[in-house]
């Protein structure tokens, strides 16, 4: 699992806007096949930015992108802050609509929505409308419709932000037990601390705007998760691990000038507990 | 389900109960204050004028109707092919949206004797001055409804390699359904008003005169009943075209938009 191959590196990307904002600043960081890379951060440290250039919706101002297998088509499922649905569509329509716009054959595209309509829990909804269904269920139309593609990679965008707390605990069981049964990448962005330890094997935390790695940390924990972890001492522990070095984060540039992440993709804060494995 | 019942019964009794006080106020002023029928008529005697001179007002009721609903197509299409032509480009619709505008703004009271000048075919004269009502709403309002889809979809749609025609066909288009159903539900009373109006300018008589043309007639000749009997008609058919654009709105849209869904009881 340690050994496994980078899905994409990003090498000192940088996103200046316009106005002159800059939203990231050299920012280098990998993602390995299989594991599930939580992003964790103030608002606006550039977060959405960051999925936003690895999807490909944006271009780096400086630095660069790399997949690797290099090439070919990338398979990519993002998840948004909302649920971002297609209200006049049927849930069966609008999980199908990547496969649609990738112009692949009814057949085949009606075998793979059926499996991620059964991934999510949605059996039973599939000719109804999203207006029909509550919040968490939206989401999983969402997070349905990102992995019909089978995609490389999983960028998830604070999907969970908006819903209410027993909805979430359930959904973050779900995913947590989806990623691991697909052998899913995730890279999953999220404003809270409880949620980066309890979903990622790797926590990354990135400094105030403009965002840069201000620490890197493996999580140990059952895979998938479950209940019992919300409550185990490890899980408080790792807590109470990253809410210090956010909070050491949040101080501002002398954490940074400290651990001046340079152009080659290394971690500036390795952490205590780097190196253990993801249990 | 029994309070859905009640808000039925009242949205129909509570007008009609309001419809049927005004017109027996009217009945009972004319009456009392003894208003000859050549300065007011009342209710009953313009109800009876209606089906005694339904032989004269039906043909041109048609008349009026066919320009409407031709001006009303013509605007409905025009209107939609235009908007998403102007939506291709910002080039396109800044060189040409201020003249929808002007054409929009300028009097159609104004143009009319013009337009029945230059075209002279009377009923394409009044099917352009009834067009050029009624194609602005369409055009402005399907404008704004293709340029105002949900910008994380349109992401979306990027993310997955949608082409052009398919971020049109699949977003965009039903993005703006509500909005061109809104911009119908305007024109097809604009359509109405821009007929009529036209007809009055044009002042055509003959076989070929419309509900406008009876009321002019029937002013002349001070058969001021009858006025208001063709003023009925045209009203009612307004009311009629608002209520089919109502129901085909309801049918396009109930299953997911918020404007036709019904209030959680």
């Amino acid at each position: 699992m340690t050994a496994g191959a980078p899905v994409l590196t990003l090498r000192g990307a940088s996103r200046v806007y316009p106005s002159g904002t800059r939203a990231l600043d050299r920012l280098s960081l990998s993602v390995v096949a299989g594991e599930f890379l939580t992003l964790l951060g103030p608002s606006g440290c550039g977060k959405t930015t960051l999925l936003r250039l690895i999807a490909g919706l944006a271009e780096p101002s400086d630095g660069s992108v790399e997949w690797s297998p290099d090439g070919g088509a990338r398979r990519l499922g993002f998840v948004f802050q909302e649920p971002t649905l297609m209200p006049w569509s049927r849930v069966e329509d609008n999980i199908r609509l990547p496969l649609m716009l990738a112009a692949v054959s009814p057949a085949e595209s009606a075998g793979r929505v059926g499996e991620a309509i059964a991934h999510v829990g949605l059996e039973g909804f599939e000719r109804a409308y999203p207006r029909e269904l509550s919040g968490g269920m939206k989401m999983r139309v969402s997070i349905a419709r990102a992995l019909v593609t089978d995609p490389q990679i999983l960028l998830m965008d604070e999907p969970f932000a908006a819903l209410d707390e027993i909805t979430r605990f359930k959904l973050e069981n779900d995913l947590s037990s989806l990623a691991q049964r697909r052998r899913l990448t995730v890279l999953f962005v999220t404003h809270s601390v409880f949620e980066s330890v309890y979903l990622g094997s790797r926590v990354v935390v990135l400094s105030p705007r403009p965002g840069r790695v201000a620490a890197d940390l493996r999580v140990d924990g059952p895979a998938p998760r479950g209940e019992a972890f919300r409550t185990s001492a490890a899980y408080l522990d790792a807590c109470r691990q990253v809410s210090a070095l956010l909070a050491l984060a949040m101080e501002g540039p002398l954490t940074l000038s400290l651990s001046p992440s340079g152009g080659e993709g290394t971690t500036p804060t390795p952490s205590p507990s780097e190196g253990r494995g993801q249990g | 389900m029994a309070s859905g019942a009640v808000r039925r019964r009242d949205r129909v009794l509570a007008p009609a109960l309001v419809g049927l006080a005004a017109l027996a106020a009217w009945e009972a002023v004319v009456r009392m204050e003894g208003i000859p029928p050549y300065i007011l008529p009342g209710p009953i005697l313009v109800a009876r004028t209606v089906f005694a001179d339904w032989g004269t007002l039906f043909p041109s009721l048609l008349v009026t109707l066919a320009i409407t609903g031709a001006a009303f197509l013509v605007a409905a299409v025009l209107g939609l092919v235009l908007a998403v032509v102007f939506t291709q480009s910002t080039f396109i619709e800044r060189s040409f949206f201020p003249y929808a505008v002007i054409l929009q703004v300028t009097p159609i009271v104004a143009i009319a004797p013009l337009v029945i000048l230059w075209v002279k075919w009377i009923p394409l004269a009044l099917l352009i001055c009834a067009w050029l009502v009624a194609f602005f709403p369409v055009l402005s309002n399907t404008v704004l409804g293709l340029t105002s889809s949900d910008k994380n979809l349109v992401d979306l749609f990027r993310l997955y390699g949608a082409t052009r025609w398919q971020a049109f066909r699949y977003l965009r288009l039903p993005s703006a359904l509500p909005y061109f159903l809104g911009g119908l539900k305007i024109s097809g009373g604009l359509a109405l008003v821009g007929a009529v109006v036209a007809e009055f300018v044009a002042g055509t008589g003959g076989a070929q005169s419309g509900l406008a043309f009876r009321i002019l007639e029937a002013g002349y000749t001070l058969q001021i009943p009858r006025m208001f009997a063709a003023l009925f008609l045209i009203s009612a058919a307004g009311v009629l075209i608002f209520a089919l654009l109502t129901g085909l709105s309801r049918l396009l849209l109930r299953r997911w938009h918020e404007s036709e869904l019904e209030p959680a009881d």
